[in-house]
């Protein structure tokens, strides 16, 4: 395995504790950096605080859900080019439509098995796509 | 008599020895003076009592009139009453004066001593002397009676009844004449005025013409004086032509010719008149023949005889004007399918037309029913009418009758209208009845009363359906309303529970694949197998979820469809390679058979698959041994694509044939049933099928297997 980047900075955003720990278990055993976040609020801090490469958010939040809150990360400047993958329970029509209405870049329907999630990741992240957290060239 | 007692005694004295002769003398001169032979017979009586002693003496003449008698003229000693009285019947030819005023010389009448006197004389006895008469051969003068019956007397009677007789007789033939005179002149008056007072002109004209008498009439138009203008003499000259005329042509044509009309011309005004000429011709001994003409004026006659034609053509022309009217009227009145009737202030009809016979008269067959029918009617019309009559002021009346036919009996309400006909003088002079048959009208208005009710029952009946339904139509919209709020809900609820167990689900599966992948370090055998049974049974349950998850996004409209063209035979590669590890753990033989020309589909490319998918699944979920065939197949006929999944299984019986395809449901769908699943996918199929225009059947017979069949079209309907 050569590194010759810092490894991905997965910011995963889901108030379900049991599902942040399926992935975090994963995809950190893939290799990848994870953050966690279990709302809308916690989501924008990190998000601002720490610029990860993709974001993996659960639309149903409470207080703040994952709608608006995408809807913020891709309004604000910093963390408008980090791509937002959409995670949601609800398997009706609109509520993809709306996550991309949103900014989401990608939308999974759980449920959603780890490398599935992993498989998006990856396909997001594709080499030359421009990732928040590399050096400007 | 002083005077001629004086004469006579004269007459006596001068001459003695012939003083009879002279005594005679002087009563004859005093005969001649007397006027009249009254005088004459009480002189000859005077002088015989004086010269002859004469007692008694009666004078009578005799009247030769019609019945000609014996009348006193003078009497001597004789009471004047019964003098005056006397007279004799020259008739009673056996009477004693008769005889002897017949006889030829003075006769001695005896006194008798029993029986009457026959003369006013008394019983003595009587010398009668007959008087002479004035012609020899004419009846005598008179009777002279004169008592006692001397000598002297008898000598000196006989030669008084020589002398006096005549100068009676001459006396009363002057009188007489005298009389005649005046007579005649008093006739010629009245029958002068009598003629003048004739309208008619009336004339007397000799034979050559020349007018010998002429009413007044006729001298206005035909005689004329100096005096009169020269226009009217001319009038009458002109007359006078054409009368002559006339009467020329009266003369040549004769009486025979039944008129002679003579025109004339009125000399007062000129008007022409016309007259009829009735002439008759006279004929006197002593006068030549004359002819008596009447003129009837026939001016007027004319006048009234042309008017009299004109007013007779005038009546002919009415008359048949009155009878062309007359016939029209009849027509029309027999045209007339109502009765009518024409009635006299008596009551009696005096006029019907044919219905009204009908009703009015017993022809045909006179039965005594319908007689009695008939008579029934008709004292039902007369009081009617005769009510009528005696209703003041009103001229028209209706009413309502009730009468018979005669000929069937049936009732007839009638609707009696009349009209009274009144004269100038406002007298009612017939009645006019139009009787109109009222049994239709009374059974339409019963008709329509029934009608009317029954609509009201109907109106009632359907306000309260209406009420009833707009009542059931509201509970329905609010059982509709909660029935689309508890969809809604459902709809709802089960997607948040989908949602609530993919969550949990979602953790169980995770954990579980990262187990499997050894992210915990490595399994034993036995663990894993048991791993993997969780996961399997995971992945059922989501399954199920999902399946739910469908109907409930294709039932709440939210199963959005993405049509797109696409090729049928690489979405038959997808299922056969997706359902491969399911094919593999089967000892089936499966195989499909896809038409290299299958045309480009355009449909849903997800749902399709769904659908086939699905049918695939359960084929070989229900297909224990033997084969499963998949086959695609274009008909160009219909243009529909059919994809066929048949299998060798187990089969469905008719019954369960539809309960497949429903909800929850499989054909066995008892407890203990063999085949595990939720019994959705055959339910969702159809309604995918549906969606996308299609037909999903199924062909099946227990243990013969089945063949389901999902007909799409290749392009949907409404994509054109």
């Amino acid at each position: 395995m050569m590194i010759a980047a810092p490894p991905t900075l997965v910011l995963l955003v889901d108030d379900y504790a049991d599902n942040r720990d399926i992935y975090v278990q994963f995809l950190t055993y893939s290799g990848l950096r994870v953050e966690e976040a279990e709302n809308g609020h916690q989501a924008l801090d990190k998000a601002f605080a720490l610029k990860p490469d993709v974001i993996v958010m659960d639309l149903s939040l409470p207080g703040l859900d994952g709608w608006e809150a995408t809807r913020r990360l891709k309004e604000d400047p910093r963390t408008r080019d980090i791509p937002v993958i959409a995670l949601t329970g609800h398997a009706l029509a609109g509520h993809s439509k709306g996550a991309f209405d949103a900014g989401c870049d990608a939308f999974i329907t759980k449920p959603c098995l780890p490398e599935r999630l992993l498989d998006e990741i990856r396909a997001i992240l594709v080499p030359g796509r421009p990732r928040s957290g590399d050096p400007t060239p | 008599m002083p005077a001629a007692r004086t004469t006579a005694g004269r007459v006596g004295r001068r001459a003695r020895p012939d003083a009879g002769a002279a005594s005679r003398l002087e009563l004859l001169e005093s005969l001649l003076v007397a006027g009249d032979p009254v005088q004459c017979a009480q002189r000859a009586l005077s002088w015989l009592q004086r010269r002859a002693g004469v007692h008694r003496g009666l004078c009578l003449a005799s009247d030769p009139g019609e019945s000609p008698r014996l009348l006193p003229l003078a009497s001597l000693g004789v009471p004047d009453a019964a003098a005056a009285r006397f007279s004799v019947d020259l008739d009673m030819h056996d009477h004693p004066l008769t005889r002897a005023l017949l006889a030829a010389g003075p006769v001695l009448m005896p006194s008798n001593g029993s029986g009457a006197p026959v003369t006013p004389l008394g019983k003595a006895e009587v010398q009668a002397i007959p008087l002479a008469p004035l012609r020899a051969g004419d009846l005598p003068a008179g009777l002279l009676l004169v008592t006692p019956s001397t000598p002297a007397v008898a000598r000196d009677a006989r030669w008084l009844g020589r002398v006096l007789g005549p100068r009676l007789a001459a006396l009363s033939a002057a009188g007489r004449l005298e009389e005649a005179g005046r007579r005649l002149r008093r006739e010629r008056g009245l029958l002068s005025s009598i003629i003048n007072a004739v309208t008619d002109p009336i004339l007397l004209t000799d034979g050559e013409g020349r007018i010998i008498i002429a009413n007044a009439r006729a001298e206005a138009l035909l005689a004329t004086d100096d005096e009169q203008s020269e226009g009217r003499r001319r009038a009458v000259a002109l007359n006078n032509m054409l009368f002559s005329a006339a009467l020329t042509r009266r003369a040549i044509e004769g009486a025979e010719a039944p008129r002679h009309e003579v025109p004339l011309v009125d000399p007062v005004d000129g008007s022409d008149l016309l007259f009829e000429l009735l002439s008759t011709m006279t004929s006197d001994a002593r006068e030549d023949t004359g002819i008596v003409s009447i003129l009837r004026n026939v001016t007027d006659l004319q006048r009234a005889s042309v008017e009299l034609e004109e007013n007779y053509r005038k009546l002919r022309q009415t008359e048949a004007d009155a009878r062309a009217e007359r016939d029209r009227l009849d027509l029309v009145i027999d045209s007339v399918a109502d009765p009518i009737l024409v009635t006299d202030p008596g009551g009696n009809i005096v006029m019907m037309n044919a219905p009204a016979e009908h009703l009015f008269t017993a022809a045909g067959t006179p039965r005594a029913e319908a007689e009695r029918l008939v008579q029934a009617n008709d004292a039902h019309f007369s009081s009617f009418v005769s009510n009528l009559f005696f209703e003041g002021d009103s001229r028209r009346r209706s009413g309502s009758i009730n009468l018979v036919d005669p000929g069937t009996g049936a009732a007839l309400p009638m609707e009696a209208i009349s009209g009274k006909i009144v004269s100038e003088h406002g007298e009612v002079t017939a009645l006019v009845t139009i009787l109109h048959d009222r049994t239709e009208e009374l059974e339409r208005a019963r008709l329509y009363e029934e009608l009317k009710k029954v609509s009201a029952e109907l109106e009632v009946k359907v306000r309260e359906a209406t009420a009833e339904l707009v009542r059931q139509n509201e509970l329905l919209r609010r059982s509709h309303i909660a029935l689309e709020q508890a969809s809604a809900l459902k709809s709802q609820f089960l997607a948040n529970m989908s949602h609530e167990f993919r969550t949990p689900l979602n953790a169980i599966l995770g954990y579980t694949s990262m187990l499997l992948k050894g992210v915990s370090g490595e399994l034993s055998a036995h663990q894993r197998r048991n791993l993997e049974r969780i996961d399997s049974n995971s992945q059922h349950l989501l399954s199920i979820i999902n399946d739910i998850l469908d109907i409930t996004r294709i039932e709440a409209g939210k199963m959005p469809l993405t049509v797109a063209d696409f090729p049928l035979v690489d979405l038959v590669g997808e299922v056969l390679a997706e359902v491969e590890p399911l094919i593999a753990r089967t000892k089936l033989e499966v195989t499909s058979r896809i038409d290299r020309a299958l045309p480009v589909l355009r449909s849903d490319r997800q749902k399709v698959k769904q659908i086939v998918i699905n049918l695939l699944t359960n084929a070989l979920k229900f297909t224990p041994q033997g084969w499963v065939r998949l086959t695609a197949a274009h008909d160009p006929d219909t243009d529909l694509v059919a994809v066929v999944v048949a299998d060798s299984g187990i089969g469905i019986s008719p019954k369960d044939q539809q309960v497949v395809f429903e909800d929850f449901r499989q054909a066995d769908d008892s407890p203990t049933r063999q085949y595990t699943g939720a019994g959705l996918g055959l339910a969702i199929c159809r309604r995918l099928t549906s969606m996308l225009g299609g037909e999903l059947t199924v062909r099946s017979a227990p243990g013969e297997g089945s063949a389901f069949t999902l007909a799409l079209p290749r392009v949907p309907k409404d994509a054109g």
